[in-house]
């Protein structure tokens, strides 16, 4: 029998990349839950389209790159990217949208750069810019929460609104977005910056229905199950610390200094952190795998 | 009048910098030409006159003078690149078509067949080979740089280039190469 | 403030940066305490098992050592002996393959067992505090003692620091996986450790020793801390368990929270550090006298049916060990040595264990998978976060990819202890260590080359000057012997200027000698007979390079000397055909081709009987080599081989003499047949010049069977000889060439100009034919060499006497025919370049 020659070490901590992959996908599968419960199934489409798109992509491109697509597509790197951008943009965009901002992603953010490790952007966020610049209507048109809205819709009429713009039952995303009071729903910080403009406190502000506990109703709990999951890759070392709790500090520091000089203003950190996509920016996307690090390990 | 103190301030600052580039020209004059002493250093020093000039020194001279980097095969590819480097040209492909990256070798006398005619030892650029004449000679390995000089003076042609032998002082890691045997 | 000492006093750690937690596998080799192995069949140790130079041999083959006799002694820097592990006898002393990565041979001796088991005598040192210090480390010295923990750095050296010596640490943290052979030695040798230790504590002196174990060790700390209970000066550390905490660096931080300067030694900050193992061998060396030559070795790995840790005595095949132990090899199986972190995997398991040799790895591919294939960087960071050294590893990799060796340098990278956590964590399973280490390798030699180059460049200049100096002086004589008249004076003067010369030379060579020397002392090796050895071993080198060679075909004598005798017929045909063109200008052409018929023959018979061949040479062999000794044959082919040269010489020269003749008689002789007969001459010449070479060639062959025949020396001398007219013979030939072709341009100056051209063409055109002849006959030559040449000869001899009956008519005829003559050789010169275009 042959011996082989290997170089050490002989031994590996069996921490592949396509497992960082899939932590990564399963620590924001609870964030995803919450968002599908708060805001409807639209996420869940968004994110079906998403992975499609990239997998199909990325096919194509290794083709022509002529690369092995198999071994490629198995780090479930282009499956992180989808995820990320379609847990990003309004669960009702019309479908071109997501296909539009993933396909770009993977193909000119990720393989034309030269594929996993030499792309020079976070792929799943360059698309996002594309697409807020591109379609800013569309990727603003966030839709309230399910307990909020004034037209209820099922699976089916959100299925219908992203792929032809209107409900079953004949209504717009427009129409989508009424309350119950039949006024269109801003975000919780939306409304507070119109609340400001109107001269209100932002404690009158507040009184807004669209405010739960301690942030928006849906939000904040969309944030706790990010921030799970974001302590679930922190335990598991996937993530470092030091980003994560730099881009939350120095956001709580921000709105308490605010809070403290211009309390009629201003809101307090607990918002702030647990408003919009603040954890899934702090966990997912600046303290992410194959993004940040090049400029964190570059000596000073 | 504005006109006359214009020129005035500007001939007499035109002075005033040419005076001071004067000075630092002769103040911080640079005795010799560094690039030379900088081209030196890149080159192997093996003395073989491959480039066309007798020795490293004057190649480097005339590198400097605008010469082609190309021109030196014991450095092979990397002289190549460094040259390019520091002279801000294109590196070229060595000239003459060499392989990349050359063998080391260095010379070695089979002894029992040297007449002791000291003609390699007036070859040899660097004093490496050792002897007198009628006495048999020998290279002192260390102080070879394999120019190869020696092995066309030689009338009984008893000088071979041997390629430098790998030890495990100078291996290089090369797994591939490691002769694998069966268990059994 | 509390100081460090007090700090460490009460039980204070620090921590390292990065590191990995592999799983560590030491149960299953701790189950047993240490074992005794029967005697393997034969041991070989290498004489160089550690970091330094070589010992000088002290025995032969076929002597007869005892065990814990020295077999080396220590010569030159950082060198120490190696002994016999067993009684026995020398029975080879070779080039094997090392216990090293690149399994490069290594000098070694190999002994055979008497299976008595004898010692020598020892010379205990009971109570060595009576002893000075210089003479324990001696004593550690000549105990053959290097680092056992891995590097195998001598541990005299570390014996005799430059600082002192603040800290005493001992390393006992054993971090990588698998392996236990010090965790046992702790366990069972507690006792004798500490007094070890008593030892350097003398030499040291220092002011702690810390015994520093992994807490994954608890057996082996309490047997310790048991044994140095009443010792203050001792203490031992529970070491949280992590990887590499064991590395030397990292374990003074994590015990002191010192840093190792860059580039430096412990020792400069007051440190020095032993291995356990170390250790023990001091007590075996100091308090029984015994020389190191046993070591724990843990042989463990999912294929071992027993894993467990051995007493195994140096020298020991891998083998044997592995057979000991129940090995059941897998496909693909490796057997790594050392541990799975920075041991290395072994080509063979014909090897021996050595000083440095902990483990003996043979891992299932299940518990240690076959890595996967290198994938592209995500800059996780993962890397930077395991290395212990604060290093980029990712950055590194980058920049070791694209060969940037400042940039490397720049990023620290010889901190870099290729301990492998980088590429432990790399999701990427890029090699990371491994090109490290290539990168590591590089820069070394580029240094090294630096530094030789600069050593050259000295050399060089330093000698250009000494010649300038020379030319200077010699010319200061000439014009000093320029005002001297008388020619009296003058010899006077050119025998003193002689005798400068000689001495100048002699200086100059005995300078170069003393540099030699000089160096060679600075290496530690100031006798002669090293150089001697050297000289050996480059001459075998040549001696194989020689061999690789693809023209020495044959090795059998008799085929040698066969080849030789064929080598020399054709010299000696070449002559005859050139004799006899010489005399053919006026003769006819036929006869020339008879003589060449008789030549083949008698070339043919020559080639078939050397004896013969001798006999019947009658112009080149003036001694009769009757058929004595196959020896004498040699020598006096040699002689004869030279003397066939030098006709051959004259031969040319006779040739020159007659184109020398012709060109002057032009009014006799058409021009155009002298350059035509310049042309044969040319094409001869050249064949002659290749058949001297081959002729060379199989000088050359035949060579090393006279050397060892008979007086190798004699032979030797007439080879050199030979070799060295037939070289002459083949630059005159050339040279000859080349006055031919002058004597061409000049002789049709006197004839029309316009004639003269024509002439020159086809002169031209021949030579060109000719010479392509010539190529294409010495090209069969060499394939078919021995065989067929005469047939060869027999296709190329005709066509050059058509070229001469060509010749001839138009000698007959006058100026007329030269017109259509130089029609036909225009035509031909035509064809020749068609034919030329066409190859």
């Amino acid at each position: 029998m042959q011996l082989s020659l290997t170089s050490s070490p002989h031994n590996h901590s069996h921490k592949s990349l396509s497992t960082i992959m899939l932590k990564v996908c399963l620590a924001a599968s609870l964030g995803i839950v919450c968002q599908a419960y708060f805001f409807g199934f639209g996420v869940l489409i968004q994110l079906l389209l998403a992975i499609t798109t990239a997998v199909v992509a990325e096919a194509l491109v290794l083709k022509l790159r002529k690369r092995d697509i198999k071994t490629a597509l198995s780090d479930y790197s282009a499956v992180l990217t989808a995820l990320l951008l379609a847990i990003s943009i309004p669960p009702l965009a019309p479908w071109w949208v997501i296909v539009i901002g993933t396909a770009f992603a993977i193909i000119f953010v990720k393989q034309l750069y030269g594929g996993l490790g030499f792309n020079l952007f976070n792929p799943a966020m360059a698309g996002y810019v594309l697409l807020l610049i591109s379609f800013p209507v569309q990727m603003t048109t966030w839709s309230p929460p399910m307990e909020l809205a004034f037209n209820q819709h099922s699976l089916l009429d959100e299925i219908s609104v992203i792929f032809t713009g209107i409900t079953q039952s004949g209504f717009t995303t427009e129409q989508l977005r009424l309350g119950v009071d039949g006024v269109s729903m801003a975000t919780p910080l939306d409304s507070l910056k119109t609340g400001l403009s109107k001269g209100l406190t932002t404690s009158e502000s507040l009184q807004n229905p669209i405010f739960g506990e301690f942030a928006g109703i849906g939000w904040q709990w969309v944030n706790v199950a990010y921030l799970l999951g974001g302590i679930y890759l922190l335990k598991s070392r996937i993530i470092n610390w030091h980003i994560p709790v730099g881009f939350l500090a120095s956001l709580a520091i921000c709105a308490s200094i605010g809070v403290v000089f211009h309390p009629g203003v201003s809101t307090g950190p607990i918002l702030h952190l647990f408003s919009g996509a603040t954890m899934l920016a702090a966990f997912f996307v600046s303290a992410q795998v194959p993004f940040c690090i090049y400029l964190a390990a570059q000596p000073c | 009048m504005t006109l006359f103190y214009a020129l005035l301030a500007l001939g007499g600052l035109a002075l005033l910098f040419g005076a001071v580039l004067g000075f630092a020209a002769i103040r911080y004059k640079i005795e010799g030409n560094p690039i030379v002493d900088q081209i030196d250093e890149i080159l192997p020093q093996t003395q073989c006159g491959q480039c066309g000039y007798p020795g490293c020194r004057p190649y480097a001279e005339a590198i400097a003078n605008g010469d082609d980097v190309n021109k030196c095969p014991p450095g092979g590819e990397t002289t190549v690149q460094k040259l390019a480097d520091l002279m801000g040209v294109e590196a070229k492909p060595l000239a003459g078509g060499e392989e990349k990256e050359p063998i080391k070798t260095v010379a070695y006398i089979r002894e029992d067949e040297c007449i002791g005619c000291t003609k390699c030892i007036q070859a040899c650029p660097v004093d490496a080979i050792v002897g007198a004449t009628r006495q048999m000679h020998t290279v002192l390995i260390d102080e070879c740089t394999g120019c190869d000089l020696c092995v066309e003076p030689c009338p009984v042609d008893c000088i071979d280039m041997v390629p430098v032998k790998t030890t495990s002082k100078n291996w290089k890691w090369d797994l591939e190469t490691i002769p694998v045997t069966n268990i059994e | 403030m509390e100081s460090i000492l007090e700090q460490i006093e009460r039980g204070k750690l620090w921590n390292i940066p990065g590191g990995v937690h592999p799983a560590s596998n030491k149960a299953s080799s701790t189950q047993h305490p240490i074992k005794r192995l029967p005697l393997p069949e034969s041991l070989t140790i290498p004489i160089k098992q550690h970091i330094g130079d070589n010992g000088k041999l002290l025995v032969n083959v076929g002597d007869y050592v005892l065990k814990g006799q020295p077999l080396t002694e220590a010569a030159g820097h950082w060198s120490v002996p190696v002994h016999a592990p067993t009684s026995g006898t020398i029975s080879e002393i070779a080039m094997k393959p090392s216990t090293h990565p690149s399994a490069l041979p290594e000098p070694s001796v190999v002994l055979t067992p008497d299976g008595e088991d004898t010692w020598c005598e020892l010379a205990p040192w009971p109570d060595f505090y009576a002893k000075s210090n210089q003479e324990i480390v001696d004593r550690i010295q000549n105990a053959g003692i290097s680092g056992m923990g891995g590097a195998g750095f001598p541990a005299y050296i570390k014996a005799q620091p430059k600082n002192e010596i603040e800290f005493l640490i001992i390393n006992g943290v054993e971090c990588e996986p698998y392996i236990s052979a010090d965790d046992m030695l702790m366990r069972e040798h507690a006792n004798e450790l500490i007094k070890g230790i008593e030892v350097l504590r003398k030499l040291y002196q220092p002011t702690k020793i810390l015994i520093g174990i992994e807490d994954d060790k608890p057996e082996a700390i309490e047997a310790l801390t048991k044994a140095c209970e009443n010792d203050h000066y001792t203490q031992v550390c529970a070491v949280p368990t992590k990887y590499p905490s064991g590395g030397e660096k990292q374990l003074i931080q994590i015990l002191t929270s010192k840093h190792v300067p860059q580039g430096g030694i412990p020792s400069d900050i007051g440190m020095v550090v032993h291995n356990v193992g170390t250790i023990y061998a001091i007590y075996q060396a100091i308090y029984h006298g015994k020389p190191l030559i046993e070591r724990v070795v843990t042989v463990t790995g999912d294929t071992i049916a027993s894993p467990c840790n051995v007493w195994s005595l140096l020298g020991t095949p891998i083998k044997f060990l592995l057979e000991q132990t129940g090995f059941q090899p897998q496909q693909w199986q490796r057997v790594i040595m050392g541990g799975p972190m920075m041991g290395f995997t072994l080509p063979s398991v014909r090897l021996p264990i050595i000083k440095t040799s902990n483990c003996v790895l043979a891992p299932s591919s299940q518990e240690m998978p076959m890595p996967g294939e290198e994938k592209a960087c995500i800059r996780c960071s993962a890397c930077a976060d395991a290395c212990p050294a604060s290093l980029l590893p990712q950055q590194l990799q980058w920049f070791a990819k694209s060969k940037e060796y400042n940039k490397l340098e720049e990023h620290n990278l010889f901190d870099c202890i290729e301990c492998g956590a980088c590429a432990y964590v790399c999701p990427s399973e890029i090699p990371l260590v491994q090109y490290y280490r290539v990168a590591k390798a590089e820069i070394r030699q580029e240094r090294e080359d630096k530094v030789k180059a600069e050593r050259a460049k000295e050399r060089f200049e330093a000698r250009n000057e000494r010649l300038k100096r020379e030319q200077e002086e010699r010319q200061n004589r000439h014009k000093r012997a320029a005002k001297r008249t008388t020619d009296e004076a003058k010899s006077k003067v050119a025998e003193a200027s002689k005798r400068v010369a000689s001495n100048d030379k002699s200086a100059a060579v005995a300078a170069a000698l003393a540099r030699a020397k000089a160096k060679r002392t600075e290496n530690g090796e100031p006798d002669n007979s090293e150089m001697a050895k050297l000289r050996a071993e480059r001459k075998a080198q040549a001696r194989a390079y020689k061999e690789e060679k693809p023209a020495s075909v044959t090795t059998d004598n008799k085929k040698d000397a066969v080849a030789a005798a064929i080598a020399r017929a054709k010299a000696k045909k070449a002559e005859q055909a050139e004799a006899s063109n010489v005399s053919d200008t006026a003769s006819d052409p036929r006869k020339a081709a008879v003589a060449a018929a008789i030549a083949r023959a008698k070339a043919k018979k020559a080639s078939s009987d050397l004896d013969s061949t001798t006999v019947s040479s009658e112009a080149a062999v003036s001694e009769p080599a009757s058929t004595e000794d196959p020896r004498k044959a040699a020598v006096a082919a040699a002689i004869a081989r030279a003397k066939a040269k030098k006709a051959a010489k004259k031969a040319d020269s006779q040739n020159a003499d007659t184109q020398a003749a012709e060109s002057e008689t032009p009014s006799e002789d058409d021009p155009r047949k002298a350059a035509v007969a310049a042309a044969i001459v040319r094409a001869k010449a050249k064949k002659a010049a290749k058949e001297a070479e081959s002729q060379n060639d199989g000088t050359l062959a035949a060579e090393p069977t006279a050397q060892s025949e008979d007086d190798p020396r004699k032979a030797a001398v007439a080879a050199a000889i030979a070799r060295a007219k037939a070289k002459k013979a083949a630059k005159e030939a050339d040279s000859q060439n080349a006055d031919t072709q002058a004597a061409e341009s000049e002789t049709p100056s006197e004839e029309d100009p316009r004639k003269a051209a024509v002439a020159a063409a086809i002169a031209r055109a021949k030579a060109k034919k000719a010479a392509k002849e010539a190529e294409s006959q010495s090209a069969a030559d060499v394939q078919h060499n021995e065989q067929n040449n005469s047939q060869i000869e027999d296709h190329a001899l005709p066509k050059d006497n058509i070229s001469q009956e060509q010749a001839v008519p138009l000698d007959a005829e006058a100026r007329k025919k030269a017109a259509i003559a130089a029609a036909i050789a225009k035509a031909k010169a035509k064809k020749a370049k068609q034919d030329k275009g066409s190859e």
